[in-house]
């Protein structure tokens, strides 16, 4: 099967389940929204498909191989780029430096320039904050830096935590369409975490919607963007 | 004019070796968040490889290559097959902040002891490779060398190739992305456990270097560079902890305080001096001299 399969997962974070029996399927090309309240287990379960947490049972394959057991380094090496919340970047280092970071593994140079130079073109706000920390930035500038590194790294699938959280709407709105563009034109399958239901909706193929750790509702996004049992339930809109 | 003159340069060639044991403990702290105890034996046991190579070979230059080189090996083999391990097991809990800083102390005791049994706890000596006499200035003997000056002039060339380094190649972003963020650095593809095993080893290099330099002027036994941990450790805590530059401009700092203090007021003030100088800073300005600039926070 190709694409992102994830089956019966469970994690555990500390003493509390985080993660219980939690099965989804994203076909390649498709971008998934997993919803759900602060503390549904939405960032454990992505850190876990990155390689950041272990899960205690379930398994988890991209186009057939078990991610679950491998390093992050690795899997990003690979193709999966997690954008981690908390907009990140690097700080102390230049916009320059953060988006060289994805690419000082790869063997083809020139690509990487490519890819930098697209990313560039994508966010023209980088473009001129080249030389600058990336502690300067603002928040969605920041966002942007993460997002365009990822892009670095010419990734197949992307994993994306929370990347409206503290933006402004306007920002907000441009960062989803950009997520939208991307995952066409560049054949990206996106899980995209979002505690902004409305907005993760409009834009997914399907939606998850995950409620104190379990799944309780898979559809197309906007069969779940309509239905008002789980609008009044889990989406608070 | 002549006695100031001196005391510029023994400031100067002091504290470029306080700097380079400065420097050390900054690439560790920074990439490992250890306050590594052990540096000090790290570097006596590489000046120690160094004086053996010495006795075969009756070459100082190819000791100190031969130092430098095992410096970064010892380091990089403690990181890798010491310290990881114990990052490995400890994961929670106060002990995770000290069980390693611990077993740096307990790493600096074994290293010493295995010295003593190799080479004996008497005092050996390396001779510098130049005059290590004071040089003649209008006919009065100043209290720095030919040697002095070779320290200085080493130690800025490695200050130079390390900046080079750290902020022109992708080693050098690598090594600086993973000291600020291990998450995102791994996140982004790269090798964090074998970037910080690379510092280890630099710093090891380092400290190697800095022994070489050091104990001409001195003598070599088991603790001859615990002075120099200290001191080293006093310019880091002066810089930041975190920076380099801070580094290198707190070992400067306390080259000239310590220089200073011991040529116009009393030659016993050697220790006084660097421990007022560090509290002086930590009252003034806890944080260090020149702590890291945080960004923003939106």
């Amino acid at each position: 099967m190709s694409g992102l399969v994830v089956q019966n997962l469970t994690i555990d974070h500390g003493a509390i389940r985080a993660i219980n029996n939690v099965s989804f399927t994203v076909p390649q090309g498709q971008l998934a929204a997993i919803i759900g309240a602060n503390g549904a287990g939405k960032t454990t379960l992505l850190r876990a498909l990155s390689g950041l947490n272990n899960a205690k049972s379930g398994s988890a394959t991209w186009n057939g191989k078990s991610i679950l057991q491998e390093k992050p380094e690795d899997l990003a090496r690979s193709g999966i780029m997690h954008v981690s919340d908390g907009k990140s970047v690097i700080a102390e280092l230049t916009v320059k430096e953060n988006l060289a970071l994805a690419g000082l593994w790869r063997k083809d140079k020139a690509d990487v320039a490519k890819a930098t130079d697209e990313a560039i073109e994508l966010f023209p706000r980088l473009g001129e904050r080249l030389q600058q920390s990336a502690g300067s930035l603002s928040g969605g500038e920041r966002q942007m830096l993460a997002i365009g590194r990822a892009l670095v790294a010419r990734p197949k699938l992307l994993l994306l935590d929370e990347p409206s959280l503290g933006l402004a709407p306007l920002i907000i709105e441009q960062i989803f369409q950009t997520i939208k563009t991307l995952t066409a034109k560049m054949n990206l399958t996106v899980v995209l975490v979002e505690q902004n239901a409305m907005g993760a909706l409009k834009i997914a193929d399907e939606g998850i919607v995950l409620n104190l750790g379990s799944v309780v509702a898979v559809d197309n996004a906007q069969t779940l963007l309509n239905d008002p049992a789980v609008r009044a339930a889990y989406l608070g809109f | 004019m002549n006695q100031f003159i001196t005391a510029i340069l023994t400031s100067l060639s002091s504290g470029a070796i306080y700097a380079l044991m400065s420097l050390s403990l900054v690439l560790v702290w920074r990439s490992t968040r250890v306050v590594n105890f052990a540096q000090a034996g790290q570097a006596v046991l590489t000046t120690y490889i160094g004086y053996a190579v010495i006795q075969k070979t009756g070459s100082y230059w190819i000791a100190l290559v031969v130092a430098v080189i095992s410096g970064a090996l010892i380091g990089a083999i403690i990181d890798r097959f010491f310290m990881r391990p114990i990052f490995k097991r400890v994961t929670s809990g106060p002990i995770v902040m000290i069980a390693p800083v611990v077993a740096t102390l307990g790493l600096l005791g074994i290293i010493q002891a295995i010295i003593g049994f190799i080479w004996g706890l008497t005092n050996q000596s390396i001779e510098a490779p130049v005059s290590n006499a004071g040089l003649n200035i209008n006919g009065t003997v100043v209290a720095f060398s030919l040697f002095n000056l070779l320290v200085l002039v080493i130690i800025t060339l490695v200050m130079i190739l390390l900046t080079l380094l750290f902020q022109k190649t992708n080693i050098g972003l690598a090594l600086r992305a993973s000291a600020y963020s291990p998450e995102i650095a791994k996140l982004s593809g790269i090798k964090v456990d074998a970037v910080r095993t690379l510092g280890w080893a630099i710093a090891g290099a380092a400290s190697g270097l800095a022994g070489m330099l050091y104990i001409p002027n001195t003598y070599l036994y088991p603790n001859a560079m615990d002075v120099l941990l200290v001191f080293g450790f006093i310019a880091a805590v002066i810089g930041g902890l975190d920076s380099m530059a801070g580094a290198v401009a707190g070992a400067m700092v306390l080259g000239f305080a310590i220089n200073f203090s011991t040529t116009y007021i009393s030659t016993t003030l050697v220790f006084p001096t660097a421990f007022l100088v560090l509290i002086l800073v930590l009252l003034v300005k806890p944080s260090g001299l020149f702590a890291a600039k945080k960004g923003r926070s939106a």
